[in-house]
């Protein structure tokens, strides 16, 4: 248990720093161009670098499971129009549907 | 800005939390499946539900949970949870010119980073407001520790979390904030560089790796400009 709980304290404490870090070494100040030109880009690289490792990554090998298939559907429903949280759900019910049968 | 309640100020959260909103149904079935998944793992109920308060950072408990289910050691799985949330430290670097008050005030702002920051704590005019910022994560935080709880009591009575493909959710949900990004046509080729560097790290790198290594290839768009 006190492993549990040092290793919860830790990533706590860790992650408030990390978060704090940017604004409160930078306040104020101004970035260097090509730092805010790399730093517009940021969105789309970190979004597809968590959809890529939430779907493909299965304990450290790659995978090619019902997770893939849901995010196809719930891609094709944003297409679609649908909002955010019917396309989530129609991922999971992909995944579910297709682990059923 | 400054701790004070000035009517700006006020503004400011209330445009935060209206553009953090929508986030907040989605967040909560993403914290469903890590309550889910960390009870039907053997976790303690009182576990994932004080991580999900301390840490708030969905990607990097699933990582945690991820490696210790594993087989992977606490020391393993700490350090993966702790390279995926190095993904805020850009995301600092991006905020912190735009906050004002003191040293203290911008660390607490802080906290209220998360992945989506960057598009919902936008002034339109450009530039980040710390209340703004505040505002967009709070319907986030709720959903994510409603979730959380809603999860670890239901659980038990689930049995395997796989069959119901909320393992699905956490995908999908990056994957909906992605295609927006991707109208512009200048994120789709830094979305094809950071696939395909995050592809070939996952059955190379330690958890977490593949998460930072994909944000890095943004160096290559500053170079290039």
């Amino acid at each position: 248990m006190s492993a549990t709980v040092a290793a919860i304290a830790t990533l706590a404490l860790a992650t408030f720093a990390i978060r704090a870090a940017g604004p409160v070494a930078l306040g104020g100040r101004r970035l260097p161009r090509p730092l805010s030109a790399a730093l517009a880009a940021l969105p789309a690289a970190l979004l597809t670098a968590l959809v890529v490792t939430g779907a493909f990554d299965r304990d450290g090998a790659l995978a090619v499971d019902a997770r893939a298939a849901g995010l196809v559907v719930a891609a094709a429903a944003t297409l679609l129009g649908a909002r955010m949280v019917t396309a989530v759900l129609l991922a999971a019910g992909t995944a579910a549907l297709l682990r059923a049968i | 800005m400054t701790p004070s309640a000035a009517p700006a100020a006020r503004e400011e959260l209330r445009g935060g939390i209206r553009a953090g909103a929508p986030l907040a149904l989605p967040m909560l079935l993403i914290g469903l499946s890590f309550g889910i998944e960390a009870v039907t793992r053997g976790w303690a109920p009182a576990t994932p539900i004080a991580m999900s308060l301390l840490t708030f950072s969905g990607a990097a408990q699933i990582a945690v949970l991820g490696v210790l289910s594993a087989g992977g050691g606490v020391v393993a799985a700490v350090a993966a949870g702790l390279l995926v949330n190095l993904r805020f430290l850009p995301i600092g670097i991006a905020v912190g010119p735009s906050l004002q008050g003191r040293a203290w005030w911008r660390a607490v702002v802080g906290q209220g980073i998360v992945d989506v920051s960057l598009s919902t704590a936008r002034l339109p005019g450009g530039g980040y407001d710390g209340w703004r910022l505040l505002g967009a994560a709070a319907p986030q935080w709720l959903g994510w520790q409603l979730g959380t709880v809603a999860g670890v009591v239901a659980g038990p009575r689930l049995g395997d979390s796989g069959r119901y493909g909320v393992d699905a959710l956490f995908p999908a949900f990056f994957l909906v904030l992605l295609l927006r990004e991707l109208r512009r046509p200048r994120a789709r080729l830094t979305a094809v560089a950071a696939a395909a560097v995050a592809l070939a790290l996952i059955p190379l790198a330690p958890p977490g790796v593949p998460v930072i290594a994909g944000c890095s290839v943004v160096l290559l768009t500053a170079w290039r400009t």
